[in-house]
């Protein structure tokens, strides 16, 4: 197999694109794919200093290195989740590059904030392990992108993530979830800083060759909760039909995202407010992550 | 040759000089569910790996979403 651009060797064959690619000229490709969604959707200006939330996985450290290099100006931040060995060696690839490429990286240990780590969380909750991971995260991003006076967060979510995350959307019709799902949310309120996803272009596999052909270290190991999860499943079923008929991933979430997320869109936008108790962004009078705090309060105590 | 693989890791043997593809298809594996590497370089469907190779299958899948 020949690459696409220069005629050499191809490392890696992209179906869906029904192209392939030497090491060097993918690099190009992978960063012109996310120059693209920067540009597409007005993410952030060369101006703006950009939170970009990392865990040690390919997908985030990928999307710092490529923001590093096209000279943005970045500050990493790791949330540890108290997910044992996981959460340990996660860190470490996490502070490792960030010393390496001399990039400042804020930690916030979720145990600190919530008062327990995702292990104590999942069992307080009885609900997926994933769910009060990510209700924390999401906070906790916002209100250190807050407290640090950065306008943006930029998270590694990508093609895979963001089709499989569709089709769960879709296949319980979660009207409130559909319209939110975007590469790009803007800031609807002061308190909420945008949030958005410049991977969103590229495939699992893309990132994943361009952390190995960059050689960054990154956690190949899965989160020992994210076993069984509905998303893995999901992604799973969108494999086989990826198989099938290369590109299926590309067309599902870009064509919903070209064609249809105006139409699940609200005539009235939902009412915004600040938590009685933190102060962060709500629907209702205390927030979801409040409510997690003290659920989890009262289980420990 | 030998084939390691993760999630768990684990070591397969695969008898004489084949490609990728029918390596991949041998142990059930969707080729755009792995990166296929031999040393510090990737390799795609179409290379032949030879019996004294060692690849490894490394697993692009990560997340987890209740």
């Amino acid at each position: 197999m020949k690459c696409r651009k220069c005629g050499g060797t191809a490392s890696l064959e992209l179906r869906r694109h029904n192209a392939a690619f030497c090491a060097e000229d993918f690099v190009e490709f992978f960063r012109n794919q996310v120059r693209e969604a920067i540009r597409k959707h007005r993410m952030f200006t060369r101006e703006e200093r950009v939170l970009v939330a990392v865990s040690g996985g390919k997908d985030s450290l990928a999307l710092w290195d490529v923001l590093i290099d096209e000279g943005y100006d970045t500050t990493g931040l790791y949330l540890d989740l108290g997910i044992f060995d996981y959460s340990v060696e996660s860190r470490a690839k996490c502070e490792t590059f960030a010393a390496r490429r001399g990039v400042p990286l804020i930690v916030t240990r979720v145990a600190d904030e919530v008062g327990a780590g995702v292990p104590v969380i999942k069992q307080v909750t009885r609900r997926p392990p994933c769910s009060g991971c990510g209700l924390s995260k999401r906070y906790l991003m916002n209100r250190a992108a807050l407290e640090h006076g950065l306008p943006v967060v930029a998270t590694g979510h990508n093609l895979d993530d963001e089709a499989a995350t569709l089709f769960g959307s879709v296949m319980h019709w979660q009207m409130d979830s559909l319209p939110r799902q975007s590469p790009a949310l803007a800031a609807t309120h002061p308190k909420l800083v945008r949030r958005v996803k410049p991977l969103y272009r590229l495939s699992e596999r893309e990132t994943a060759a361009f952390a190995f052909i960059r050689r960054i270290d990154y956690i190949v190991e899965e989160c020992p909760f994210a076993v069984g999860a509905t998303s893995i499943a999901h992604k799973q079923i969108l494999d086989r039909m990826e198989d099938a008929s290369p590109g299926a991933k590309h067309n599902f979430l870009f064509g919903f995202l070209d064609k249809a997320r105006a139409a699940f869109e609200r005539a009235e936008g939902v009412a915004l407010q600040e938590c009685t108790r933190c102060g962060q962004v709500t629907t209702s009078t205390v927030c979801a992550f409040c409510k997690l705090a003290d659920q989890v309060k009262r289980a420990t105590s | 040759m030998k084939v390691l693989l993760r999630n768990p890791r684990r070591e397969v043997s695969v008898p004489g000089n084949r490609r990728v593809k029918d390596v991949l298809r041998e142990l059930d594996i969707l080729p755009e569910t792995v990166l296929v590497i031999r040393g510090d370089e990737l390799v795609t469907a179409d290379q032949v790996v030879r019996d004294d190779d060692v690849i490894e299958l490394r697993p692009v899948m990560s997340g987890g979403r209740a």
